[in-house]
């Protein structure tokens, strides 16, 4: 079974069609020289050159960075220690209770989180900003990541904490100097995974965000409700190229190290 | 000791604020009646008067109005339709292409891997907006057909369920795709090989023993896009049209437009206590499939 | 000049480095330590051997702080070592899964526990290269531990352990990953490692080859209690139960009831044999009591006439012959049903099989070949 049949061949082909046609079409577009989206004017790369010129999209652009950047960074935090708390943390108070909030703002619809948060932001009389998207965005992707890290966590071999506790480490000097280095990768891909998140959530910044912080999402949202516009092809474009270099490197560099790992001990077994 | 109990108690103190908290809130405010006012319902809550005459002006008015008006029935049901045919829908899209991932060669599973996940890091908004283009009266996909000559006018396909459906299939079918191509990818090939030999023709091994055995990884799918399309409100707000119900964009807009704070949570509520259903069915599945594997 | 024996459990004066005393470990309902009381001595290779739950691993992990007694009380050097946490204790442990730090180097992994006592860098450094010395590593130091063979990962593993130079060592299954032929020349660089360092070793293992090989007394235990701690040629020649008979080697097992017929000397009547079966005992038996003959099968001789003047002869037909090169079992089946094995060591290279299947053969074996068990 070494060849693809037929029928997965064309499976195949029309799914990643499917996948692909709609963004490769959205990118050829954002060079159209013509206004109207749907019809072919001629290349051109002036839209790129309009979006760089546009103050609010790029004002739009920092904040959503920013809260990104803030938001991924605690979630990775909170969502590591509470990933260890679940695997590692034995039985306490309202250890169910714990769990089920880890896991329920995953399956949670984004309209009720963000109206519950809204509510409380304005309950306890909080200005709106960037903030309390932060604080939103942190809410939200720490669960993810926690998902992310205590999969990992799952699987990694207590022994090695124990070891490290028998050549003389504390707990802490166990979590930091073997643990950690460890599940160093799922971490990473938790706070990659909460970036991505908070870069791309429209519906909770909607509801958190006051007048004085909008996000790209916002902006996009707002300008696409009106219609396609070439501008926003070229925005597009753009966070697709950035997802897909990144998405690519990381996938030949995790390959490239599997290749490496596999070589390294087949030639140990020979040596 | 100490140590370990901050560890607990930061991140749980933290959930606690700001995630079961505000939810309190909504189910508060659900019971309470509208006001012009800021913030705009009532009852406040006021220490001077104290919890039990609060407590006295919660009703749960906004529920009976709830049920009083058929704009929410028909929402959350032309919700629960539209998750239902949409799920299908992408099962049908995804199982194929799984099953295609799964049996291709082992040196190409990671990049194909890759393939499937990598529009799930771009963002979902710009992947819903690329079809507005394709969809539209003047858009791709009509040109296309009336370049072919299969129709002579365009058909209108964006701002209908249609449209929707397409939207959904496209953006959750990853998420159908990953736990049905682990189930089949850990399928031994020598069940297959054992049904054939046991006198299966291709097609009933494949009904016999393939479909059985990637079961779980079907109904984990199916929930995975079962559940965020019930509540979702991105895709119907720009691909359905003004007739397009689903109770994500109601409560969007009861929020937003009409200003009413209590009908809104309300409708949260119903919401959430119409997902409580297929939750608990999903984790139910998840625990059996692990007990399964232990 | 004669060499002192080394067997510290026979001299009433000797400190045990290590002393359970009823010591008794509950998880739960489950007991998985019953009121066990041992004592383990300096410079000793020990090993608790027994079947996977029957607590052996529950032992080693008491000693290395990672469970504690529900009851009872564990002496390390006469101190109660119960408050001591695992980084703080003078034992050190090698792990079944190895443990090695995939993230850190040899060199690093060896160093590990030598950079948490701050000592000096020169020191550290030193001590680490005799470690690799000693477990000749030093070509590896450089590598990650999935650069290297299974075999020098569980040096690595030994070394690192090692390197702290703890009163105490602890392995778990430390051969259990390695395959056979490895396996065996392992065993004698542990014996040798442990002689060089005199450091002592308490080593949990389910294979009763390795444990007799390696070890200097041997522990075997069966839920959670100890059945029966002797040196491994005791614990063959002599051993206490049929349990531990049974669990230790090949052994036919003949039941009967017991009658004095003179000093330590008894007649065994078995359901099998007309005649009673002629055995010495040290056990002393009264008269009509069960009691077990446990023979190992090297002590039965195989011949095809009736020895003139054997303690003991049966007859029987050969059911099954095992080769195995060295050795040969056979196994003859007695008029009644039962069946007993009898082997013999093929010394010549080239000869024609004695004996071959439903060939009648006599099974002969002197009065002490056996032991009498009570149970």
């Amino acid at each position: 079974m070494n060849r693809l049949s037929w029928f997965n061949t064309v499976s195949l082909t029309l799914g990643f069609a499917f996948l692909y046609i709609p963004m490769v079409i959205l990118i050829i577009f954002s060079f159209n020289e013509s206004k109207l989206v749907t019809v072919w004017g001629g290349f051109s790369a002036k839209w790129y050159g309009e979006l760089l010129q546009n103050e609010s999209f790029l004002q739009a652009a920092w904040v959503t960075l920013k809260v990104a950047v803030l938001s991924s960074t605690l979630a990775t935090v909170l969502g590591t220690m509470a990933a260890y708390v679940l695997v590692r943390g034995g039985r306490f108070l309202g250890r169910t209770l714990f769990s089920g909030m880890i896991y329920a703002p995953l399956v949670m619809p984004e309209v009720i989180t963000g109206l519950s948060l809204l509510l409380l932001f304005i309950g306890i009389g909080l200005d709106r900003g960037v903030m309390t998207i932060v604080l939103a965005h942190t809410t939200f992707a720490m669960c993810y990541v926690s998902v992310v890290v205590s999969s990992r966590l799952i699987t990694f071999d207590r022994s090695l904490e124990e070891a490290a506790l028998d050549l003389g480490c504390s707990q802490a000097e166990a979590f930091r100097l073997v643990t950690l280095p460890i599940i160093a990768p799922a971490v990473i891909s938790g706070w990659l995974l909460a970036f991505t998140l908070s870069l791309d959530d429209l519906v909770i910044a909607s509801f958190t965000a006051g007048p004085s912080a909008t996000t790209l999402p916002i902006k996009i949202f707002s300008a696409v409700r009106l219609g396609v516009s070439p501008e926003i092809n070229a925005l597009s474009t753009i966070m697709i190229g950035i997802v897909t270099v990144g998405v690519v490197t990381a996938s030949l560099v995790t390959k490239r190290q599997m290749v490496r790992q596999r070589r390294d001990e087949q030639n140990a077994e020979r040596s | 000791m100490m140590r370990r109990f901050v560890l607990i108690a930061i991140p749980y103190l933290w959930l606690l604020a700001l995630f079961l908290v505000p939810f309190a809130i909504v189910f508060k405010i659900a019971l309470s009646d509208a006001a012009i006012a800021r913030p705009p319902y009532f009852p406040q809550f006021d220490w001077v008067e104290g919890i039990g005459a609060f407590l006295a002006e919660l009703d749960f008015e906004n529920f009976v109005w709830l049920t009083e008006d058929d704009l929410y029935w028909k929402a959350y049901l032309s919700s629960l339709r539209i998750a239902f045919i949409s799920t299908f829908l992408t099962l049908l899209v995804g199982y194929p292409m799984a099953y295609g991932m799964a049996r291709a060669p082992e040196e190409w599973r990671p990049t194909l891997m890759m393939l499937v996940i990598l529009p799930f890091w771009t963002s979902f908004l710009i992947r819903v907006y690329a079809w507005m283009g394709i969809l539209s009266n003047e858009g791709l996909l009509n040109q296309f057909l009336i370049w072919t000559g299969l129709i002579d006018s365009p058909l209108t396909i964006l701002n209908t369920n249609t449209a929707v459906y397409i939207g959904i299939v496209y953006t959750y079918f990853p998420f159908m795709i990953l736990p049905i191509y682990s189930a089949l990818e850990r399928l031994d090939g020598s069940l297959i090989e054992a049904a054939e030999d046991l006198g299966c023709s291709r097609l009933q091994a494949f009904w016999l023993v393939t479909i059985p055995l990637s079961r779980a990884g079907i109904i984990a799918g199916c929930f995975l896009v079962f559940i965020p399309t019930l509540g979702e409100f991105v895709i119907p707000s720009l691909l359905g049209g003004s007739d397009t119900l689903m109770i994500g964009k109601v409560l969007w807009e009861e929020f937003f437009s009409n200003r009413d704070w209590p009908v809104a949570s309300a409708v949260a509520v119903v919401l959430l206590l119409l997902l409580i259903v297929p939750i608990v069915l999903f984790q139910r599945n998840q625990q059996k499939q692990q007990e399964a594997e232990q | 000049m004669t060499i002192p024996v080394f067997e510290p459990w026979n001299d009433p004066e000797a400190k045990p480095l290590i002393q359970f005393q009823n010591v008794t470990k509950r998880f739960g309902e489950f007991t998985a330590i019953d009121d066990l009381t041992l004592g383990i001595y300096e410079r000793e290779f020990f090993a608790l051997l027994g079947p996977s739950g029957c607590g052996k691993t529950t032992m080693m992990r008491m000693l290395a702080g990672f469970e504690t007694p529900t009851d009872g009380k564990i002496y390390l050097s006469g101190q109660d070592i119960a408050p001591v946490p695992p980084n703080k204790r003078l034992v050190n442990m090698m792990f079944q899964s190895y443990a090695l730090f995939p993230h850190l180097s040899i060199w690093d992994n060896i160093a590990f526990g030598l950079k948490r006592e701050n000592k000096p860098k020169h020191d550290i450094e030193e001590r680490v290269q005799e470690m690799l010395r000693l477990t000749r590593l030093e070509k590896f130091a450089r590598r990650k531990p999935h650069q290297i063979s299974g075999g020098q990962r569980q040096r690595v593993a030994l070394a690192r352990s090692l390197a702290k130079a703890p009163k105490l060592l602890l392995l778990d299954e430390p051969l259990g990953a390695l395959d056979k032929k490895l396996r065996q020349d392992t065993q004698f660089e542990l014996m040798d490692i442990q002689e060089k360092t005199g450091t002592t070793f308490v080593i949990v293992t389910h294979d009763q080859e390795e444990a007799m090989t390696v070890a200097s007394r041997v522990a075997v235990m069966d839920n959670g209690k100890l059945v029966q701690v002797a040196t491994p040629d005791r614990i063959y020649e002599n051993p206490n139960s049929v349990y531990v008979a049974d669990f230790i080697g090949d052994v036919n097992i003949i039941e009967g009831t017991a009658k004095p017929t003179g000093p330590d000397q008894y007649d065994i009547t078995w359901k099998e044999g007309a005649e009673p079966l002629n055995v010495k005992s040290q056990n002393s038996f009264s008269d009509g009591q069960t009691c077990h003959l446990a023979i190992r099968p090297e002590k039965v001789t195989i011949s095809a006439d009736k020895p003139a003047d054997a303690d003991n002869a049966v007859q029987g037909r050969v059911l099954d012959i095992a080769y195995l090169g060295n050795i040969s079992t056979y196994h003859v089946e007695l008029p009644t049903g039962a069946v007993i094995k009898a082997q013999t060591a093929n010394t010549r290279r080239i000869a024609r099989r004695a004996f071959t299947w439903e060939d009648p053969v006599w099974l002969s074996w002197t009065a002490t070949a056996g032991v009498l068990l009570a149970e």
